[in-house]
């Protein structure tokens, strides 16, 4: 089964239960996405990829929604084009983006400032450093509930990390922010690999950028100076 | 840490143990009132009793303003200060009691004998000031914070009619006196589908404050295919300024009861829930007694029963999906809609969710019939209609009337302003609501009616300002309030509560900076359009609607 329904202003075709993002995909059309991920359930929790869905009341997540006959899209609406554009200047208010280069190109295409915000508390906290095989620093975290996602039902079924606080002081945790080695975790790395923003880091990476030299790391992980080539 | 003594917290959740992961927001409760506040033993026997990972427990401990992982005190006072008991000091009153026993807000003394903490509102705004103290709350307290009413807050009931609210006023209605449910007798004899089309024709809106009509709800919760069908009565009554729904649980739980069954057996549901908000811990006792009485009278058992559930201080989880996951054992955050609860609710099956209030028209409309039911209100917003009157009103209390009744002649029942003093604003629907002036007196309290006045009706709040206050004061606890509540899940919520917040707060100290205006609009209308649920969509409904009504507020100071 096909639906043809608009899409700026083009028709577009689309097969049964296909989301409006995939669809735009298909036809060009750039939607900028934030949390998805292909690996992931959908949340549609950073709404960074919304559209205007004729006779919808709100803007509608294009990640989740599906295509239907006869619908009127519109991805990049005024309103569309406000809520992209003040939700990436409240992200670059909130947290260090500097190890997310997708967003700050999205960024520069919205034309979004990182000064809209001027005294606005930030997230940020120290780099936990808890573990041989990566850090967590929270200050680059945009909660796009990834890691949370793939250690529990999507992937791993670890369930080591979940949230601490609500609303804006939410964070990433463990079980009475317990150091890693003390929770469940079983170091498989699915959280580091879907992590957007650097926010969670292969260890050897972190101590590469900190300036340490690979003989340096191999002495801290083996305690023997790495063997000279003969 | 080692010396406690889990052995009590064993007994204490026994019962919530078949309950598997639904069981730990009771299971947590419980043990909070073991051992004052929720240790890493203590979360940890939970989890595994209730086989929930370990890290899942934190974070519901962390999600609920009202449980708490680090020590507290054996008595905690929690003193409302938002609108409408700021309106009556109470700033002053928390740092009176703060100063008498010498802490600061959300500060514990020495000997771990007392918590004050600020707290949202408490839902009894028409005895502004108040507390919560324990699970006793402390009314009317004197300018001088010298005397007060402890216990259960009395019910302050009039208005033009007296149908819903017929048993309110002098405390819980025993079954004996509320009488058989007749409506429900009627309901049965007239057959489940004919229990809906009346439900339907008589055009019963839902008076929780998003206005969907009931009679839909009920009809695709039947229609819907599930090996278990639930009626939840969301009793989250958290809204500013809102306490309606305390009046009629505690006054008239059998009426409460009577619309769930209703409701149970129209759409073929054995099992219901009533989610009450952890602040109003006074009424529990009320609500399992009136559950008792109507199981040994037949109304509940094997074919329909209810469960409490208390909440632990969240407003999202008056959202109804939100409140499903906290039903659930969870954070309270709102699920992705569609699919609606109708089709995939609670525990994933069809379920009907309603508001207090919308329940207690449902015996009502099968007694009278929709058409009789239609002798009240009007065409398009028919039946009677309770309004939170609170703010500088000379008699605030709950007032029902047919709707159509003006916002002046609300005022009027309530005495007007208070003091002889000019109307400045009213603050309707809530905090998630809008402002309206002296313009809008004459405006009928229908759907219709505010809604042509771009005004949203909500869940009937009508909070009185008089020409004295200072609007951004109002403002500014809208903006913590928000910030305070968000659940933290989409970005446009999560971070705007925020930012609204900060602007609000430097609106209200005259520190106002270039591009403030634009900002807190763009914030505004980035949370309306995009948030995930009500709440972050109304995040600054009464903001964008004050920016309207009194642009110089938001301008720089030269």
């Amino acid at each position: 089964m096909t639906v043809t329904f608009m899409m700026d202003g083009k028709e577009v075709t689309a097969q049964d239960g296909q989301t409006l993002l995939d669809v735009a995909r298909e036809n060009g059309i750039d939607i900028p996405t934030i949390c998805f991920h292909e690996a992931t359930t959908a949340n549609a929790l950073c709404r960074i990829c919304v559209v205007e869905v004729e006779g919808m009341r709100v803007l509608q997540p294009s990640c989740i929604v599906k295509a239907g006959a006869n619908m009127k899209v519109q991805t990049r609406s005024e309103k569309v084009i406000r809520a992209r554009k003040t939700i990436l200047e409240m992200l670059a208010s909130t947290m260090d983006l500097s190890d997310a280069p997708e967003i700050l190109t999205m960024m520069d295409e919205y034309g979004a400032s990182d000064e809209r915000f001027p005294d606005a508390v930030r997230r940020e906290s120290e780099v936990k450093d808890d573990n041989p095989m990566y850090i967590r620093d929270y200050s680059k975290c945009l909660l796009c509930w990834r890691c949370v996602q793939v250690c529990a039902d999507d992937a791993q079924y670890t369930y080591a990390i979940n949230f601490e606080g609500r609303g804006f002081e939410t964070q990433i945790g463990t079980f009475f922010e317990k150091p890693i080695p003390e929770t469940t975790c079983v170091m498989c790395g699915q959280c580091v690999g879907v992590c957007p923003t650097g926010a969670l880091k292969p260890k050897r990476e972190f101590l590469l950028e900190q300036g340490k030299t690979p003989a340096e790391i191999s002495v801290m992980n083996t305690g023997r100076k790495q063997r000279k080539p003969r | 840490m080692s010396e406690i003594d889990l052995a009590p917290l064993k007994t204490a959740i026994a019962p919530y143990l078949s309950l598997g992961r639904s069981g730990l927001l009771p299971a947590l409760h419980a043990a909070q009132k073991l051992y004052n506040w929720l240790p890493e033993e203590v979360a940890s026997e939970i989890a595994k009793s209730l086989r929930i990972p370990l890290a899942d427990v934190h974070g519901v401990i962390e999600f609920y303003s009202m449980f708490y992982n680090k020590p507290v005190g054996k008595k905690i006072i929690r003193v409302c200060t938002d609108q409408a008991c700021a309106l009556k000091n109470a700033d002053g009153l928390l740092s009176h009691l703060c100063a008498h026993h010498g802490i600061q807000p959300h500060q514990t003394t020495d000997d771990l004998s007392l918590t004050i903490e600020s707290s949202p509102c408490l839902g009894i705004c028409e005895q502004a000031p108040v507390a919560l103290v324990d699970d006793q709350a402390e009314t009317n307290i004197s300018p001088d914070f010298q005397q007060y009413e402890l216990g259960v807050p009395r019910s302050i009931v009039d208005g033009t009619l007296r149908i819903l609210t017929i048993n309110c006023g002098n405390g819980p209605t025993r079954l004996k006196k509320y009488g058989e449910y007749a409506g429900l007798k009627k309901a049965k004899a007239m057959g489940r589908l004919d229990v809906i089309e009346e439900v339907k024709a008589s055009g019963l809106i839902g008076r929780g404050g998003a206005a969907f009509p009931t009679g839909i709800k009920g009809e695709g919760a039947e229609r819907a295919i599930g090996d278990q069908k639930y009626v939840v009565c969301n009793a989250d009554e958290s809204e500013p300024g809102t306490f309606k729904d305390r009046v009629l649980l505690n006054d008239d739980p059998h009426r409460v009861i009577e619309g769930m069954c209703i409701t149970a057996y129209a759409v073929g549901a054995t099992k219901g829930y009533i989610y009450i908000r952890g602040e109003y811990p006074y009424i529990v006792p009320v609500l399992e007694n009136a559950l008792t009485e109507a199981r040994e009278a037949g109304y509940l058992g094997e074919h329909f029963d209810i469960e409490i559930r208390v909440g632990a201080g969240a407003y999202i989880c008056g959202e109804e999906t939100a409140l499903f996951e906290s039903i659930e054992g969870k954070r309270g955050f709102p699920r992705v809609k569609p699919p609606f609860p109708t089709t995939h609710g609670l525990f994933g099956e069809p379920t009907v969710i309603n508001n207090v209030e919308t329940l207690c028209n449902l015996p009502l409309i099968i007694l009278e019939g929709a058409q009789g039911y239609r002798n009240y209100g009007t065409e398009k917003s028919p039946g009677p209609k309770l309004f939170c009157v609170s703010g500088d009103v000379a008699k605030p209390g709950l007032y029902e009337v047919s709707f159509g009744a003006t916002m002046r002649e609300l005022l009027d029942l309530a005495g007007g302003v208070a003091d002889g003093k000019k109307l400045k604003a009213v603050l309707l629907g809530g905090a998630a609501g809008a402002f309206a002036t002296a313009e809008h007196l004459d405006i009928k309290l229908t759907f219709e009616d505010l809604r042509a006045a771009g005004l949203p009706l909500g869940s009937g709040v009508v909070m009185v300002f008089d020409e004295t206050r200072d609007m951004r004061d109002v403002l500014k606890r809208l903006g913590h309030f928000f910030a305070h509540e968000s659940c933290g899940k989409c970005y446009p919520c999560q971070m705007g509560t925020q930012r609204q917040m900060e602007i609000l707060d430097r609106v209200a100290e005259g520190r106002v900076i270039d591009g403030d205006f634009v900002r807190l609009q763009d914030v505004g209308w980035t949370m309306t359009d995009a948030s995930i649920c009500g709440l972050g969509q109304t995040a600054a409904s009464a903001v964008l609607s004050a920016m309207k009504l009194w642009p110089e507020l938001f301008e720089v100071k030269s």
